[in-house]
This record gives structure tokens, C-alpha cells and sequence, in this order.
């Protein structure tokens, strides 16, 4: 956690640098599962390096200190980006991320909290997390020391009906410590979210469900980081959202807005070139 | 219009009208919900860290009570049942034993899916409250039935599932779920099951232990919940027609008592098993599962709602016409015996 909303160079860099490294990393650990989410992960790489080393109140080795702040990834499909940065803070074994996918082994698509330190909540089920987060964020009052939850939502999950019953509540609880943000990387499994099912406009709904909106470009390090630090920090008058502007496949080129590449795999000469790309951006 | 604060006199609330009655008013008939409410408060009273929640239900389940005696642990979640129980999982991964409560009709069949994957899966403390199970809500029609939940509940890994046959039993289980640190669900009528147990019946309660009552050569009723009190009047009636009948209060479903089962069906020539709930699935389908794989063979009948939709009418009708009264289950009995 860093209070300063002064974004120095070095930090601009080291947040960069670990977005690059959440990309792959994600490349590497699906070559071994043969299947993954690369392009839901790669329109959230930014988001997670903002949240893992700047903003979330976290205690390296101690998966479980009870005032950390909670991240639930409600978009549990992206996990693979995220179990690199939860052996980063040693909570996951090395070795156990090396396993990814593999039989017995706890990583798998989607979070589970029961076998993963580091896990807040499991996900897969697409709606529930902010739900589970709204508990969590009411369960603070009952704690000696509050804490804020985060919770990172899909765009395609705001079809979800479960989502507009938690944004309802969250407001009506005046749960000021749930931090939402939406991944809006503007497409889903079959395609466009707005061929599939129309969620714009996405600031009214949640300004309509009584919630504090932002919106922001969710690759800009620096503005990313600023707005988060300033909701962190600032004061909250309602429960937060950050609708996150993003790009789907985000950082290879011919997976940038290719919904295709939702779910897949990269070959040996593929993924060289991807990660030639990547190095590139540096 | 009225609030409720801590002094409103339970179902005495402003603008009661004459003879007329009105909504919380119900909440007099149903010693079952103050069974619920007053064991909740108690437990927080001695400081378990407890959190209720309803989904706009609380004069339904009487858990205004709570309410007024620890407004600050009540949470009201509105119609919003899905959200509801994902919200207590969340709720309990920071520490607190959560209990919501919602028709069991809403709670197993429309949130299956979050209480599988965010209470059970996680062993997380919820406590799911369904209420109004099975044929209660009579005329209120299928949507508010709730003949499967047994079924559903049952087949989820980790999660505990209790229905109590009154409401000192619902106390003893309260209490008991203290140590229980996966989650569960209680499986409750509509408050108003009769008497069946005094103050020292329960001395030695215990989780996923049937109770025996009395034993019988001729047949052993297995009954759970709202079925314990008539399956004891049947047996009665038998017992003065001759019959050597036992009855055993299957409150625990799961984790079930298999070798009670066993045994009772081993000295037994005839078992019968009385439920509130689709014969599939349930209670009896999990006598027949035990019998089956312990190599009993015995004489056998599932007695309860025969895999159709119940018929809308007022809940002691409808007993009578599916036979899951008093004198139903002897008549029941009488043809499974010969």
C-alpha cells in the first residue's frame, strides 16, 4: 500500500513491469493447462498490477491476516494472471504454480478458495461475487478492523441478474467499503456484449442503483492507479464502481479484439512470437 | 403506518381491527418461530457470533423477534434470495455464524446453485432456514411447495441437513449447530407443528442420532419432521389394533443414521418411512439406499407425496387427502401389514 497519490516514475515502471509479467506468466501457465482465457486476462493485466502493488492493504506470506483487504475475482476465468502474483506475495508454493491445471493440483480455470492461500472467495459461477463481497463488506462492520473488499467484475457478467440484486443491496446498506470494478473489455463468449445482451449503458445502471461511478482506461497505469488510490483513500459516500475501459486480448496484437481468442492455446512458434511482442512494449 | 421497535408487543401491532386479523398477527399462532427467534437471541445474548437475515420474510418467519432483541446483527436483504445466501458466505468467510431464512420452496430449489458452490463447497457456518416446507402453504400453490428440497439438499457434499419434528427439537438443533462448522440446512413447517417432545425429552440430544420410539416386531415407521407427531398417532392407534409398532424421528437426514435404520428394520417385519416430500429423493429413498446396501430385506414402503404436484387447499386438507395425517398413515400401514 502506498498513500502518496504522486505516482513517481519507479512505480509507474514496477507496475508495468508486473503487468507485462501477469501476461507471461498467463502465456507460460496455459501452455501447460493446452486451454486457457487468455484474452479475458490480458484486458485485466493493468488492473491486477495496480491492485497487487499499489492498492490492496496485503502482508507478504500471510495469506489470512484478517485485516487485509479482500479482492474476489468475480470474472473467475481470469484467474491464471492471478495465481502468478499470489505466489509473488508467497502465498502459493512455486512449485504449485508449475503444476498449474495438472491432476491433483489446486490452481485450476477458475479460483477456489478451499485449496488456494490467497483466494477470498471461489468463482466460476458467473454473479455471485458480488454478493459474497457485499457479505464480506458487512461482515467488516462486525470486525475490529475494517477492511475494503474489491471486487472485479466481467461485463458479460453484468447479464447476470444476481449482480443488480447485490448493487441493489450494497446501496441500500450504505456499504461504502465494497469497491466494484468492471472489466469492460466488450466482449463475451460469443462475441460483442453488445450483440449478445445490451448492458450500456453501464455508468446509468449503477448510478440508477445508488453507487459512486467512475470510469477510466483500464491500461492507463497512471490514471488506473491515481483514481484507485483517491477512492481508497478519499471519503466514500456510497459503494464504488470503476467501469475499467479495456481491450480484449490486450498486448498481442491479433488477439486484440478477437473474441476467438476468449478461450485457446497458443503453439510453440505462437507463443514466441507473443512473447517477442510483449517484451517489445517494455 | 407501523415500525416495529423493541417495545411492539409481538402480534400486537397498531391497527388491529376487531376479530379481523392481519399479518403479524400470525406470528401468535407460531411457537415454532419463537422457538427460532428466542434460541437465535439467546445464542447472541451469550455472545456467538451470530448475524440473521431474512428476504422480506420476517413476520412469515417471525424473525422480527430477532430483530427487536439485536436489531444491529438483522439484516434485511429484500426479495433478493440468491443474493441473499451468497451474501452470508461472505458474510460467514469473515468469521460470523450466519442464518438466513427464506420459504425452503425459494431457498433449495431457486438458490441450489449458491448454496452449493458458496456454502458448501467452502464449509462455510451458514445456516439456511427453510421454512414452510413441504405442503404448508396449501392454497398458495406449487410455486410456494416445497416437495423437493429434501432431494436437493441432500445430494450437496458437506452440508448438513436437519428437520426438526417441533419446536424444542429446532432449539436443541440451534444450539447443536454452534459446533457445526460447515454449514446447514433446517428443513422447518410453518411454525406450527404440535408438541412432540417435553422439556426432558431432549436431554441427550444429538446431531445425526434418530430417536427411537419404542420398538416393534410387526413394523417401524421411520417419519422426519412434520411427520413425527401423526406417524406417533398412528402408531398409537396401531399398538390399540394389536400391532407391535416402533417409530423412529429421523430429525438428522444428513448425516444419516444408518445404523439405526439397520437395526430397527432388522427386528421389523414391515418398514415404512413418512415424509413431507417427493418419495424420490428424500427420506425413504435414503432408507432404501441404507437397507439396500446392508443387505436388509424387508418388507418396505415410501409414504409421502407421490412424484405429482400437490392439489392447492388448506394444509390440514390436504394432509387428510394425501394421507399424511394421523389416520392416513395407519391406513397406510394397515396395507403395507396385510
Amino acid at each position: 500500500m502506498t498513500s502518496s497519490t504522486e505516482l513517481d516514475q519507479e512505480r509507474i515502471q514496477l507496475l508495468e513491469e508486473r503487468a507485462r509479467f501477469v501476461r507471461t506468466e498467463t502465456v507460460r501457465l496455459i501452455d501447460i493447462a493446452k486451454t486457457g482465457h487468455y484474452a479475458s486476462t490480458f484486458s485485466c493485466a493493468e488492473i491486477f498490477a495496480v491492485l497487487y502493488y499499489d492498492i490492496l492493504r496485503l502482508r507478504r506470506g500471510e495469506p489470512d491476516w484478517p485485516q487485509r483487504d479482500r479482492f474476489l475475482l468475480g470474472k473467475g476465468h481470469a484467474a491464471v494472471g492471478l495465481y502468478p502474483l499470489l505466489a509473488d506475495w508467497g502465498f502459493v508454493d512455486h512449485e504449485v504454480l508449475n503444476g498449474y491445471t495438472r491432476l491433483g493440483n489446486p490452481l485450476g480455470d477458475h479460483p477456489d478458495m478451499v485449496n488456494v492461500p490467497g483466494i477470498d472467495f471461489s468463482s466460476g459461477s458467473l454473479g455471485h461475487n458480488l454478493s459474497v463481497g457485499l457479505g464480506m463488506a458487512l461482515g467488516a462492520r462486525y470486525a475490529s478492523e475494517p477492511f475494503d473488499v474489491y471486487v472485479l467484475l466481467g461485463d458479460g457478467e453484468q447479464e447476470e441478474g444476481q449482480v443488480w440484486e447485490a448493487a441493489m443491496a450494497a446501496a441500500h446498506h450504505d456499504v461504502r467499503n465494497l469497491i466494484a470494478i468492471v472489466d469492460r473489455n466488450k466482449y463475451s463468449l460469443d462475441g460483442p456484449t453488445d450483440e449478445i445482451n445490451q448492458v450500456e449503458p453501464l455508468p446509468d445502471k449503477w448510478r440508477a442503483f445508488g453507487w459512486n461511478v467512475h470510469e477510466v482506461d483500464g491500461h492507463d497505469i497512471v490514471a488506473l492507479t491515481t483514481l484507485l488510490r483517491s477512492i481508497r483513500d478519499g471519503e466514500r459516500t456510497a459503494p464504488t464502481v470503476v467501469i475499467a475501459h479495456t481491450v480484449k486480448g490486450k498486448g498481442v496484437s491479433f488477439m486484440e479484439e478477437e473474441f476467438g481468442w476468449h478461450l485457446g492455446w497458443l503453439d510453440t512458434e505462437d507463443e514466441r512470437d507473443v512473447h517477442r511482442e510483449l517484451e517489445a512494449r517494455k | 403506518m407501523s415500525t416495529i421497535t423493541a417495545d411492539t408487543p409481538v402480534g400486537g401491532l397498531p391497527g388491529r381491527r376487531g376479530n379481523s386479523w392481519q399479518l403479524t398477527d400470525l406470528l401468535e399462532q407460531a411457537p415454532g418461530f419463537t422457538a427460532l427467534s428466542s434460541t437465535l437471541a439467546d445464542l447472541t445474548d451469550e455472545g456467538h457470533p451470530i448475524v440473521v437475515g431474512t428476504a422480506d420474510l420476517k413476520f412469515s418467519n417471525g424473525l422480527v423477534r430477532y430483530q427487536q432483541r439485536h436489531p444491529d446483527r438483522f439484516l434485511q436483504f429484500g426479495i433478493s434470495e440468491q443474493n441473499m445466501v451468497s451474501a452470508a458466505a461472505g458474510l460467514a468467510a469473515t468469521g460470523l455464524q450466519v442464518h438466513v431464512a427464506t420459504f425452503a420452496s425459494f431457498l433449495a430449489l431457486l438458490c441450489a446453485e449458491q448454496i452449493r458452490t458458496d456454502t458448501a463447497y467452502t464449509k462455510l457456518p451458514v445456516r439456511l432456514i427453510g421454512h414452510h416446507t413441504g405442503i404448508t402453504l396449501g392454497f398458495y400453490g406449487t410455486s410456494h411447495h416445497a416437495t423437493e428440497d429434501l432431494a436437493i439438499t441432500r445430494s450437496i457434499a458437506n452440508l448438513t441437513v436437519v428437520a426438526p419434528a417441533d419446536p424444542r427439537q429446532l432449539s436443541c438443533m440451534l444450539r447443536a449447530s454452534v459446533d457445526v462448522p460447515g454449514p446447514m440446512y433446517f428443513r422447518i413447517g410453518r411454525g406450527r407443528d404440535p408438541e412432540v417432545y417435553g422439556a426432558e425429552d431432549l436431554a441427550d440430544f444429538s446431531l445425526g442420532r434418530a430417536i427411537r420410539h419404542g420398538a416393534g416386531e410387526d413394523l417401524a415407521i421411520i417419519a422426519t419432521g412434520s411427520m413425527v407427531h401423526p406417524a406417533l398417532a398412528a402408531a398409537e392407534r396401531l399398538r390399540a389394533e394389536g400391532v407391535s409398532v416402533g417409530v423412529v424421528d429421523m430429525h438428522t437426514i444428513k448425516p444419516f443414521d444408518t445404523d439405526t435404520v439397520v437395526d430397527v428394520a432388522r427386528a421389523a417385519r414391515n418398514v415404512l418411512t413418512v415424509e413431507e416430500h417427493n418419495v424420490i429423493g428424500g427420506l425413504g429413498s435414503a432408507v432404501a439406499e441404507a437397507l439396500a446396501e446392508a443387505g436388509v430385506s424387508v418388507n418396505f414402503r415410501r409414504h409421502g407425496i407421490a412424484d405429482q404436484y400437490s392439489l392447492v387447499g388448506p394444509p390440514t386438507h390436504l394432509y387428510r387427502h394425501y394421507q399424511l395425517d394421523a389416520d392416513g398413515i395407519a391406513a397406510v400401514a394397515r396395507q403395507l401389514l396385510g
